[in-house]
């Protein structure tokens, strides 16, 4: 059947399974814009910035991990997608970016709203590609879904030309099977590799098992928990694995590296083995690789073969999907009993006490927020964060026990990504509870999304942490740069009363006593609802690795004394 | 120290540009990267020396095989293969020494490809290490201009590597997966 490449596009995005997309219309997309009244069970979620529309779309898909759909115009459209794009390649998200491009004749001509976008994002998306001819579009979104959401998912562009849009050809779904995407895809774990991580798991007598973000792509929590059950090896987590491996489980230490809690990241130091499930050594979780886990062997299941040896050298590499390497390692692993370790990982853990900001000492503290967040929703919502302080908080506070219920910038760490990947999540998992935790700044970055919020009619609450400072900023100011506060202080706009001219109800928190019944009143009412907290304003997060330095060399909390926690200025 | 990877790729527009974007961002400094078809219609060939340690290579291996349009990548500083560079070389050449310098430039299989009055240019095919060698001779008399192809590279031996398997690799993967 003879169709229009709007058409094409749209009835390639249906036939992929895709029933809501985020975008923004404009002068290189309205064929595309036109063709969609033409698809009425396909859901456009009108953004208010192409920004938003991409963390829109990298929201829903983390939340649904299913391939999330951005499309934006040419020019100023597809450059707003750039840190969306980013955000979601470094944190291995599938998505696919549909862009609309001058018409063919005008490529090179700097013509109105021309950008170069494969140009522009060639180093941050898996593959992109310029469609010029309607006849081109079926192979080229066929193998750009395909390539999204296989081996290690990320984001891919397709930028299309008006000419392309409008010109009619025939449609042929089945003539295009793609087969590129296979090409890298890592063959069967090699047996010799395996051998040699059986026989470092068997001679083990400190092991531990670090938790990526893999393991949920490779659908191996069941795997992992076996695994871990089976060889009673204690578990520490990446940030993106938070709610992977369940946090109420008894071999779960909570998460590693720079906020991590310190017997964690002693226990890493202290241990013998190494089992890095999914996960790519970031800097952020080894600290100085000189003198990262000096005691421990490393066996690295991992199916992207350039993460392997790139940061930390590894003794047993395993190139391979997580979940099939430990299908076939399980039943060649032997029980194994290793309580005087978890005995002695416990004792770590005996000294500290990260509870205590918890209690009542007179002043609001970002954690009690979180805290009473997680008591409040029974520890069951999904929550989306920002980037910052109330980030770690959050990941130190908020016990996920279920995957997908943390939703965050890792490796990017882009401020402004928590308003509008909620609503992507929310949009995703409808019967989900979604809470919105942002700073005061990041939450300014995109807030505009919050008419997008209204005009879907979705409820997603919102908690912002307000400190009146760019807090993460802040703190290393105070730490590192003898409190020079450099453009970290930030005056505010009245939240509620911006809330309420986006028609949203709200409310602002000041006591610790308030914090329990704010949350059920956000909670209670019908639709979205913004809870502004007016925290402790110096307060910092602890422990903590200072950038560069060993794992084991952490700030500690402060003391509980009620003086010591923070002084408001 | 430099390394040799081969890299086929589709033969289609852009591909150079992705190859080149990858070590830029990957700071890896390259030496020389040669293109140009292969007997597989279709396939473009790369071969590409650059800079790094063992590790190094083995990343920059794993990061090419990333990239969609590479099929795939053979590192052939890890077994024993041909290398070939070639130089196109003016060296000044007063009357008086250039019988001289032609003698020199046979003992290097080097071909006087021009002769002007004070000038003579030379071509010559080798390992990089003998054209080195070419140009510090010549360097006393004058190198006035120097032109390098880069290298290509082929491995030695009976195995048999080229487009051809680097396809049937893909489509028996392709198989495997459907």
């Amino acid at each position: 059947m003879e169709m229009s490449g709007a058409h094409i596009i749209w009835e390639c995005l249906t036939r992929e399974g895709v029933s809501t997309v985020f975008g923004y219309p404009g002068g290189a997309v309205l064929n595309l814009y036109d063709a969609l009244l033409d698809f009425p069970a396909m859901h456009h979620v009108l953004a208010r910035h192409e920004q938003g529309a991409c963390h829109m779309a990298d929201g829903y898909a983390r939340a649904s991990g299913q391939v999330g759909v951005v499309i934006a115009t040419s020019g100023p459209g597809a450059t707003n997608l750039v840190t969306g794009l980013a955000t979601a390649m470094l944190d291995s998200v599938p998505l696919v970016a549909i862009t609309g491009q001058v018409r063919s004749q005008l490529i090179g001509t700097d013509a109105f709203q021309e950008v170069d976008v494969t140009g522009i994002t060639l180093p941050i998306t898996k593959h992109n590609y310029l469609v010029q001819r309607a006849e081109d579009i079926v192979p080229v979104l066929r193998e750009a879904f395909a390539l999204a959401a296989t081996g290690r998912p990320g984001a891919v562009l397709v930028d299309i030309t008006t000419d392309a849009q409008k010109a009619k050809t025939e449609f042929d779904w089945e003539g295009h099977v793609p087969h590129r995407h296979l090409r890298h895809l890592p063959p069967r774990p090699d047996p010799g590799q395996l051998q040699q991580a059986l026989k470092l798991i068997k001679a083990a007598k400190r092991p531990i098992i670090l938790a990526g973000r893999g393991i949920d792509l490779s659908g191996a929590r069941q795997e992992v928990l076996a695994f871990a059950e089976k060889t009673s090896t204690p578990i520490a987590m990446t940030l993106l694995a938070l709610g992977v491996i369940p946090a109420s489980h008894r071999l779960n230490l909570g998460m590693m590296g720079m906020h991590g809690e310190a017997w964690t990241n002693q226990a890493i130091q202290e241990s013998d083995l190494l089992l890095a499930f999914g996960m790519r050594f970031d800097d952020r979780v080894t600290g100085d690789l000189k003198t990262y886990a000096p005691h421990a062997k490393k066996i690295h299941i991992e199916i992207d073969a350039s993460e392997i040896h790139k940061n930390v050298k590894v003794d047993a590499p395993i190139l391979g999907d997580l979940r099939e390497t430990l299908r076939v390692l399980l039943p060649q692993v032997k029980t194994k009993d290793h309580s005087d370790w978890l005995e002695h990982v416990a004792a770590l853990r005996g000294n500290v006490n990260a509870d205590a900001i918890l209690e009542d000492h007179g002043s609001l503290q970002a954690p009690q927020v979180i805290h009473e967040l997680w008591k409040g929703t029974d520890g069951k919502a999904t929550v989306v964060t920002d980037v910052g302080q109330h980030q770690m908080w959050e990941a130190q506070y908020y016990k996920h026990d279920e995957q997908k219920s943390l939703i965050t910038s890792g490796g990017l760490g882009t401020m402004g990504f928590a308003l509008p990947a909620a609503i992507g999540a929310k949009l995703a998992c409808p019967e989900k509870e979604v809470w919105v935790i942002a700073g005061d700044g990041g939450f300014q970055m995109n807030m505009q999304e919050l008419m997008t919020l209204v005009q879907e009619g979705i409820k997603v609450n919102i908690a912002i942490i307000n400190n009146g400072y760019l807090g993460m900023v802040r703190q290393w100011q105070e730490l590192f740069y003898k409190s020079r506060y450099a453009a970290t202080p930030m005056l505010n706009p009245d939240f509620v009363k911006l809330a309420a001219a986006f028609g949203i109800p709200g409310r602002v928190v000041t006591a610790r006593s308030e914090v329990a019944d704010a949350i059920t009143e956000a909670r209670g009412t019908k639709g979205p609802f913004l809870l502004e907290f007016q925290v402790e304003q110096e307060t910092s997060v602890y422990p903590m690795v200072p950038a560069g330095a060993s794992l084991h060399n952490m700030l500690r909390r402060e003391t509980a004394e009620p003086a010591q926690i923070g002084t408001r200025t | 120290m430099p390394h040799v990877l081969v890299a086929y790729t589709d033969d289609e527009p852009g591909v150079l540009n992705r190859v080149a974007s990858l070590f830029r961002r990957r700071a890896f400094n390259i030496h020389s990267l040669t293109v140009g078809p292969t007997e597989k219609a279709g396939v473009s060939r790369m071969t590409i020396v650059v800079d790094t340690d063992d590790q190094g290579a083995a990343r920059a291996q794993s990061n090419l095989e990333k990239l969609l349009n590479v099929q795939k990548v053979e590192n052939l500083s890890i077994r024993p293969s041909v290398v070939r560079d070639l130089v196109l070389l003016r060296v000044a050449a007063e009357s008086t020494v250039r019988p001289e310098i032609i003698q020199l430039a046979q003992s290097f299989r080097a071909t006087v490809v021009d002769i002007a009055t004070n000038s003579l240019v030379l071509e010559c095919t080798g390992s990089a290490g003998k054209i080195d060698a070419l140009l510090d001779v010549m360097k006393p008399y004058g190198i006035l201009e120097m032109g390098r192809t880069g290298v290509v590279a082929m491995a030695r031996g009976a195995d048999f590597f080229g487009a051809q398997s680097a396809c049937t690799a893909t489509e028996a993967l392709a198989v495997n997966f459907q």
